[in-house]
């Protein structure tokens, strides 16, 4: 596509269609669309985070100590996908690969000491089912972790486009939109450790 | 039991005690093999797959939108007349045909599909066929996406037409209020079929929003700023910025729906911390929004259609775009006049009850542009213009019973009464339908290259704008008289004429739909003689009108430049439209793809996966999604060139055709018309 876009520079021009400005253009407004998901369930879960029901609160169940670990790994991953950028527009392929790689494991340990909490509540009688609080609690921590996931996903897939195709204009327009989205998902994340854990433990 | 190969579907999901039912089904099959049959028999199959299946063109995908919502609005409207005729019938000893079982299903489903299977596709393939040609672009922004949103939203209307014969379909309403709508009161599919179809249509229309804003913020031919853009174009911009702000909601509330249901949670529920009331206030958070969501695309209709009919410039387009910018902004903040009776207390509901009414103003300010510019205007009295008269009229009077009920004491009386349903029909039909009939006659032309009978579009309006009439206004009566909504039979014999006249109304509105079957019919076999050779059969005022009838899959050899609000008449004025570059170039096309489609065949049988609990379904077909996305992505080669020597071919025969039938482009009247073949 690059070399195509070199022989007809005119053709593109006045065509606007899958150029990576529309793209990311495109993928903001995804975004915000998504900040008005996350905002719905935070809205949900401050109506009912005191529906106890007679079951156990936050400060019961929160383990501060344990999500500080777990909030370090997705913002540090975050910290390591900055850096993928910066390779990326050094041209520097395999130090991109190598970023890409670690922020996936960082993603992966995120999403392991989460799937790692939800698990020992439940098995503890905690689970969704229990109150509405509860409820709204795994809904709004599982609906970000299942985000993560998504993004862990497209990540293993761009890791295999960075290897296999290079730094070509379309991988680098992804590249960028993974990036937004990953920042995104922390912002995201500083909201759910402030409101739910923060607030709930206290 | 489940079991682990089909989950909860068994034989007996399918009603074959039901005569109604299984008469429904069996027409609805016979339909569908004589459609197979036909495109069998013509050899057609390759022509659909390569052509329409795995178009991206959004002209295509435009008219498959359309042809969605007709074949729904009959659907939708068989629904509408046994309603009525149960309604006209169900008095104290007689209890009507309908159970009420099925009566509360026949309603939730009627909703559903005029809401999200008609008035949605209806719209959404009218802009998918007239905006990028109005902003003078060759393409939207993402074309393959556009598929996946037109797939999307066909599978979802395929679910509420498979829950008719497999399974049920929601008696919940189309609004799904629990605790009704939870398992413990509705174990059955039916609630799932609601929830599945409206999802995963919801998410496609959600990536429609996107796909358009972003096509009209960055697409726009050269010239054309913001305070130059058609105003259609400002409607659905505005439009698709409400979509980007309102259905997330939808998706929330039907995912934490979804979730009670499926694993036992308690946002709705009535115990273990649940708020039932957080549920009316979610839906309607997306659901007023979506009023204005149906509304704002058929009010800029209307304004293109009486600017071109009146032939003058729209009176205050800047009041205009104002006036819709307000309407959006607006419709986030009435939400609680759905439910005053949730007993918010005086002051909330004076918020919403004052909110409510602001609305009218930017509304009123519409109506009177629409008069200003038909005011010493040389107003043709053509079937898109009926509508829109019709449409001032009418809407008018659904407006001044909406502020009625704005006011909380009011509404307090005439809450979920006959009345209501009277108010949000009179909003709908004149408001939304009329001005998809207009526009859709109006850019028929530009779609198909023949216009549309006119004859037989005056008998389909007149029966529509009568039986509309005849069939709500007694339900206002109605409700005065204190008929709640809803009731598949009462005890209350001076109800009775009223609903007797309202069912006559709903036949005088059938009439219509004939006539519009008719007309259909009609127009095609006369093709030849309403042949828009031109490819501008109103002398209209936007770039749609330079192209020809229908478009080259290319919409413009050259980008148009813009120098005026009102693009093609500025040019015929200044005598340059049809002006032919010095020199064609290639152009740069998005390829045709199969990866929308089989997205949407995936996305079908996941959703009927989880309606019937078929968990390997389920999840094969949600991989099967995510695969088809990452192989896609792996291609790169997407896009094509469009050698110059083609399209130097096909605009040279679009000319020799205007030549041929005499027409200069000049100032151009409705041409002669000839036979002529893109």
């Amino acid at each position: 596509m690059t070399a195509e876009v070199l022989t007809y520079p005119a053709a593109h021009a006045d065509h606007g269609h899958d150029a990576t400005a529309t793209q990311t253009f495109g993928f903001w407004l995804y975004i915000m669309t998504d900040c008005v998901l996350f905002a719905s369930i935070f809205a949900t879960f401050a109506v009912l985070s005191h529906n106890y029901a007679g079951g156990p609160t936050g400060k019961e169940l929160f383990n501060l100590r344990y999500v500080f670990g777990e909030t370090m790994f997705l913002l540090f991953s975050s910290v390591t996908y900055g850096f993928a950028v910066l390779a990326m527009n050094r041209d520097a392929r395999n130090q991109v690969m190598g970023w890409l790689i670690v922020t996936f494991f960082l993603g992966l340990g995120f999403i392991g000491m989460e799937v790692n909490e939800f698990t020992r509540m439940i098995l503890e009688g905690n689970g969704p089912d229990r109150s509405g609080f509860l409820s709204a609690f795994f809904t709004l921590v599982g609906t970000h972790g299942t985000h993560v996931s998504f993004g862990l996903i497209w990540m293993a897939v761009m890791i295999f486009q960075v290897a296999g195709k290079g730094l070509t204009t379309p991988v680098r327009s992804r590249l960028m939109r993974l990036s937004m989205f990953w920042h995104f998902l922390d912002i995201v994340w500083i909201g759910v450790f402030t409101i739910v854990y923060l607030l709930g433990a206290m | 039991m489940d079991s682990a190969l089909f989950g909860k579907l068994t034989v007996s999901a399918i009603p074959f005690d039901n005569a109604i039912v299984m008469w429904t089904v069996g027409v609805a099959l016979t339909m569908g093999a004589v459609i197979l049959g036909l495109v069998t028999y013509y050899g057609k199959w390759s022509y659909l797959w390569k052509e329409w299946l795995t178009s991206v063109d959004h002209k295509r995908i435009g008219v498959m939108y359309v042809i969605l919502a007709l074949v729904m609005l009959l659907r939708g409207f068989a629904d509408a007349i046994m309603m009525r005729a149960q309604q006209a019938v169900a008095e104290g000893p007689s209890q009507g045909y309908l159970p009420p079982y099925h009566y509360d299903q026949i309603f939730s489903a009627h909703g559903t599909i005029m809401i999200i299977f008609v008035a949605m596709p209806f719209f959404i393939g009218l802009m998918n066929i007239a905006v990028p040609l109005q902003i003078g672009a060759r393409d939207v922004a993402f074309p393959f996406m556009n598929a996946i949103s037109l797939w999307l939203t066909v599978i979802s209307a395929a679910l509420v037409m498979v829950s008719l014969g497999v399974g049920d379909f929601s008696h919940a309403g189309w609004t799904g209020y629990p605790p009704l709508s939870e398992s413990q009161y509705s174990p059955g599919p039916g609630v799932d079929y609601w929830i599945w179809s409206l999802q995963l249509g919801g998410i496609g229309t959600l990536m429609t929003g996107i796909n358009f804003f972003v096509t009209i913020v960055k697409m726009r031919a050269p010239g054309m700023t913001y305070m130059k853009m058609p105003v259609f174009t400002w409607a659905i911009f505005v439009t698709t910025a409400l979509i980007m702000m309102a259905f997330p909601v939808l998706t929330v509330t039907l995912g934490l729906l979804t979730l009670d249901r499926y694993l036992g949670m308690h946002f709705f529920t009535n115990n273990l911390g649940g708020n039932l009331m957080m549920f009316p206030n979610l839906f309607w958070i997306w659901g007023h929004p979506e009023v204005y969501i149906v509304i704002l695309p058929a009010f800029g209709m209307f304004s293109e259609v009486v600017a071109t009919f009146s032939q003058k410039r729209l009176f205050g387009y800047h009041s205009m775009i104002y006036a819709s910018i307000a309407i959006g902004v607006l419709s986030f903040a009435v939400w609680l006049h759905h439910f005053f009776t949730m007993g918010a207390g005086a002051d909330v509901n004076a918020f919403f009850g004052i909110a409510t009414m602001i609305i009218a103003v930017p509304t009123g300010v519409k109506i009177f542009n629409w008069l200003f510019t038909m005011y010493r205007g040389r107003v043709q009295f053509t079937t898109p213009v009926l509508w829109t008269l019709a449409f001032i009229v009418t809407f008018t009077i659904g407006g001044m019973t909406g502020v009625l009920m704005s006011v909380p004491a009011a509404d307090f009386v005439l809450h979920n009464s006959e009345f209501l349903v009277a108010h949000f029909h009179n909003m709908l039909i004149p408001g939304a339908l009329f001005g998809y009939f207009a526009g859709y006659a109006y850019w028929f032309p530009k779609a198909f290259g023949f216009r549309l009978d006119e004859k037989w579009g005056k008998r389909a309006f007149w029966a529509w704008a009568i039986g509309f009439l005849v069939a709500f206004m007694p339900l206002y009566a109605l409700g005065f008289m204190g008929m709640p909504r809803r009731l598949s039979h009462y005890d209350n014999p001076a109800w009775q004429p009223y609903l007797e006249v309202a069912a006559a109304g709903a036949a005088i509105i059938f009439v219509g739909i004939v006539c519009q079957v008719m007309q259909l019919i009609v127009s095609i076999k006369n093709r030849a003689a309403l042949r828009d050779v031109t490819g501008d059969p109103w002398n209209g005022h936007t770039l749609e009108w330079a192209v020809a009838s229908p478009p080259p899959f290319y919409n413009f050899a050259e980008i148009p430049v813009v120098h005026d609000l009102d693009a093609f008449t500025d040019m015929k004025e200044k005598g340059i439209a049809y002006q032919r570059p010095a020199k064609y170039r290639d152009i740069h096309m998005p390829r045709n793809t199969p990866a929308g489609f089989i997205i949407g065949m995936f996305a079908f049988s996941f959703g009927f996966a989880m309606i019937w609990y078929i968990w390997w379904l389920a999840l094969a077909s949600a991989f099967g999604m995510l695969i088809t996305l990452i192989v896609r992505s792996l291609n790169d080669n997407v896009d094509y060139y469009v050698p110059a020597a083609e399209v130097e071919r096909i605009e040279n025969e679009h000319h020799r055709q205007m030549a041929d039938a005499g027409a200069t482009g000049v100032n151009a009247e409705p041409a002669p018309y000839f036979a002529h073949q893109v």
